[in-house]
C-alpha cells in the first residue's frame, strides 16, 4: 500500500471520490437499517455487508448503466451501487409502499431493473445459471453489456455454482463471478468445509479460467480487476471468476452474534476497514479534508432524507396481495 | 390439412414461432443434431442455426437459469427437460425462481419462457424417466401448465405458450410422440387456458388429460356400445389456467364427473377440479365424484405392472359400470 500514489494514477481523484461515495452510502445506509431493526422497524431478517463495501462500490464504479447486477440475500449494496433507490431500499426493509418490491420482496429480494440490479437471490447458487443466461441474451442480442454475478464463499460449493460457470465458459458468455470471501459460510468457517485454501479461485482452473485474487477491501483493486474483467468480457473474451477477500464485521443475520469467530480476529480485520483504508488513501493523493468530510457529510444527509421518507410512507395496501403474478397484473388461475 | 405425429408437432410450433419471431431461442440437451432423443425437434438446427438452438450440458440448473435470465432480458427461450422427472433437478429455479421473480419484484419483471418436458408412463422406463408430475407444476403459484393430447393441440399450444408472456410448463407425453393426427396448414395458434369437449353424452362426464384423453375416448365408445351409457369427455389440456367453466357446464348436463389422470393420487389434479366442482356444482350432481388414478406408488416397469398401475379404457370402463348407474 505504500506506493499508492504512483499506483494508482490510472484511477483518478472523480472516480476516486465516487467509489468513496458509493462505500460511504453503503456503510452508512446498512448501518442505518440496523438501527432501524433495533426500533423494530425492520422486520423479518437482513444480511449486513458491513466491511464488504469496498467489492459493491469497486465494480459499481466501473459498470455501465445497462449492465446487469446479480447478487444475493447480502445485497443492499450491490443494488445500491447501481442507483438504485435508498428510499426505496430501506422502505423495502421496513416492509413500507415506498420499497423497490412494495413490500413484496423484502431485504433478502431487492431488485430495480430500470438499474439493472436483476435481482437479489436468497436460494444459494440459484443465481449463477440465471446471470449467466443474462450474459447470453446480451451475446445472442449483440449488446457490449455485461452480467456481473456476486455470491459468498459458501455458494462454491452448490452444484449451481459448476453448473453455471461451466456452461458460461463453454459458450464464453460474458459475465463475472465475484466470490466475495468473507472466510464463513454463515456460521461455519469456509476452510473446514472445502479442501482447498481458495474457495473459488482454486476451483477456476477446472472451468479453463484464471485463478484471479483480490483483496476485497481495497475499492481501488477491486476497481482495477472489476474493470479488466469487464473490458474482457465486453470483447467477447469470456467469463472471469474473482476471489474477493474480505471480512463481515457482524453475524450471517440479525439473529447471529458471530460468537463462533477466534477472539481478536474481528479486531485484527477492523484494522483494514475499507473505509478507513480509502480514507487514508484520498488524504495520500491530496485531496483535501474538506472535501473528503463533504462527501461524508452528504452521504449521512442522503441516508436520514430516505430514512425519513422510508418511516413516512404507508404500509402497501392489502389489494396489492393478489396482483403482479402474470403479465396480465393478475394472479387468477381459472375461469 | 396434414397428417402430423405429436412429435413433429412439436418441431412444428417451434418453428413456426422461431421464424416469426427472432427473439425465440432454444436450449436443451442433446436438441440440435440429435434433433432430442424423442425426434421431437429434428431440422431445427439446420434451420435455425446453432446460436438459436443449442445444446447444453447436461445441467439442468444451468439449462432453466439460462432460460430465465435470457427472459428477463427480452429473449423468449424454450428450454427443454428431457424427462420429466429431471424437473427435480432444478425445481429450485422452477418454483423459487422463474415463478417467483414477477410477484416478488411487482412486475419488475416479465418471464415469457416455456419449459418443454416428456412426462409420463407406458415406455417400460422405470420410475426415474416414466413419471407424471404435472401435479408438481400445478401446486406452484406463477406456472401455467399445459399437456397436450394430439397433435393439433400440441402445435397450437405450443405456439400460444411461446408467446405467453408468462412461464409455461409444457408437458409432453412420451407415450403419444408417435401418435397421429390431423393438423390444420398455415400458422397454428391455439388458447391456453381453455379445455376441449371432445364428446358429447348424456350421462358421465369424463374429464382427462395427455395421454388418459385417448383411453377415456375409448372407454366412452365401448360404454356405448356395450352398455348404452353415454359419456362426455372433456380434455382439459390446460391446469393452469383452469377452464372450469367447460368443465361445470358439462357436469351440470350429465351429474356425474370421473376424473382421469396419471399422476399419483395424493394431490394429483384431478383432486383439485373435484374440490371445486364439489364446492361449487355441489347440487348439480346426482353421485359422488369419482378419481381414477394409479396408486400411491412409483411408477413400475415391468410390463404387466406398469399396465396395470397406469389407468386405462378397461378401468374407466369397469369403474364407471360399478360406481354409475
Amino acid at each position: 500500500m505504500s506506493n499508492d500514489k504512483i499506483e494508482n494514477d490510472d484511477i483518478g481523484e472523480e472516480k476516486r471520490l465516487e467509489i468513496y461515495r458509493l462505500q460511504l452510502e453503503c456503510r452508512y445506509m446498512e448501518k442505518r437499517a440496523y438501527d432501524l431493526f433495533l426500533q423494530n422497524l425492520v422486520k423479518g431478517t437482513s444480511h449486513l455487508a458491513l466491511g464488504q463495501e469496498a467489492i459493491a462500490a469497486g465494480f459499481g464504479a466501473v459498470m455501465k448503466k445497462d449492465d446487469y447486477t446479480f447478487c444475493t440475500y447480502r445485497g443492499h449494496n450491490h443494488t445500491l451501487v447501481r442507483g438504485a433507490s435508498m428510499t426505496g431500499i430501506l422502505g423495502e426493509l421496513m416492509g413500507r409502499e415506498c420499497g423497490l418490491l412494495h413490500g413484496k420482496g423484502g431485504s433478502m429480494h431487492l431488485t430495480s431493473v430500470e438499474h439493472g440490479a436483476l435481482g437479489s437471490y436468497a436460494i444459494i447458487g440459484a443465481h449463477i445459471p440465471i446471470a449467466a443466461g443474462a450474459a447470453w441474451s446480451a451475446q445472442y442480442r449483440g449488446t457490449d453489456q455485461v452480467s456481473v454475478c456476486f455470491f459468498g464463499d459458501g455458494t462454491t460449493n452448490i452444484g449451481a455454482f459448476h453448473e453455471g460457470i461451466n456452461m458460461a465458459a463453454v459458450w464464453k458468455l460474458p459475465v463475472i463471478f465475484v466470490c466475495e470471501n468473507n472466510l464463513y459460510m454463515e456460521y461455519t468457517p469456509i476452510k473446514d468445509v472445502i479442501p482447498v485454501e481458495h474457495p473459488a479461485a482454486d476451483r477456476a482452473a477446472a472451468y479453463g479460467l484464471d485463478k484471479i485474487i483480490v483483496d476485497g477491501n481495497d475499492a481501488d483493486d477491486v476497481y482495477r480487476t472489476a474493470a479488466d474483467a469487464i473490458a474482457k468480457a465486453r470483447a467477447g473474451g469470456g467469463p472471469s471468476l474473482i476471489e474477493a477477500k474480505t471480512y463481515r464485521h457482524g453475524g450471517h443475520s440479525r439473529a447471529d452474534p458471530a460468537s463462533y469467530r477466534p477472539k481478536g480476529e474481528l479486531e485484527e480485520w477492523l484494522k483494514r476497514d475499507p473505509m478507513d483504508l480509502y480514507r487514508g488513501r484520498l488524504a495520500d493523493f491530496g485531496i483535501a479534508e474538506s472535501i473528503i468530510s463533504q462527501l461524508e457529510e452528504d452521504a449521512m444527509a442522503v441516508v436520514d432524507q430516505a430514512t425519513e421518507e422510508a418511516k413516512a410512507s404507508p404500509t402497501p395496501s392489502l389489494d396489492a396481495i393478489e396482483t403482479n403474478l402474470w403479465a396480465d397484473g393478475g394472479s387468477s388461475w381459472r375461469n | 390439412m396434414a397428417e402430423l405425429t405429436y412429435r413433429d408437432a412439436v418441431a412444428e410450433a417451434i418453428a413456426q414461432e422461431m421464424e416469426r419471431d427472432k427473439n425465440v431461442v432454444f436450449l436443451g440437451e442433446d436438441i440440435a443434431e440429435a434433433g432430442g432423443v424423442f425426434k421431437a425437434t429434428v431440422g431445427l438446427l439446420d434451420k435455425f442455426g446453432p446460436t438459436r438452438v443449442r445444446n447444453t450440458p447436461i445441467s439442468e440448473q444451468a439449462i432453466l437459469g439460462a432460460a430465465m435470465g435470457a427472459a428477463m432480458t427480452g429473449l423468449r427461450p424454450i428450454a427443454e427437460i428431457m424427462f420429466s422427472d429431471f424437473l427435480a433437478v432444478c425445481w429450485d429455479i422452477v418454483v423459487n425462481e422463474i415463478a417467483k421473480a414477477r410477484y416478488m419484484t411487482d412486475g419488475q419483471f416479465t418471464m415469457p419462457l416455456v419449459i418443454r418436458t416428456a412426462n409420463g408412463g407406458g415406455s417400460r422406463f422405470g420410475s426415474q424417466h416414466s413419471q407424471s408430475v404435472e401435479n408438481w407444476a400445478m401446486a406452484v403459484p406463477g406456472l401455467k401448465v399445459v399437456a397436450p393430447s394430439t397433435p393439433a393441440d400440441v402445435k397450437g399450444l405450443l405456439a400460444a405458450a411461446i408467446r405467453d408472456p408468462d412461464p409455461v410448463l409444457f408437458f409432453e407425453h412420451k407415450s403419444l410422440y408417435a401418435t397421429k393426427g390431423e393438423v390444420p396448414d398455415g400458422e397454428l395458434v391455439d388458447e391456453i387456458g381453455t379445455a376441449k369437449v371432445l364428446r358429447k353424452g348424456d350421462d358421465v362426464t369424463i374429464v382427462a388429460l395427455a395421454a388418459m384423453v385417448p383411453q377415456a375416448l375409448a372407454a366412452a365408445e365401448r360404454l356405448q356400445q356395450e352398455d348404452g351409457v353415454s359419456a362426455t369427455v372433456v380434455d382439459v389440456r390446460s391446469l393452469v389456467p383452469l377452464d372450469t367453466q367447460t368443465i361445470f357446464k358439462e357436469v351440470q348436463n350429465t351429474g356425474r364427473l370421473v376424473t382421469v389422470e396419471e399422476n399419483p393420487r395424493l394431490c394429483g389434479w384431478g383432486a383439485e377440479i373435484s374440490s371445486i366442482v364439489a364446492e361449487e356444482l355441489f347440487y348439480d350432481l346426482d353421485g359422488p365424484i369419482i378419481r381414477i388414478t394409479p396408486p400411491h406408488c412409483p411408477i413400475p416397469s415391468a410390463d404387466e405392472l406398469e399396465d396395470h398401475y397406469l389407468p386405462n379404457a378397461n378401468r374407466i370402463v369397469e369403474t364407471i359400470r360399478r360406481e354409475v348407474d
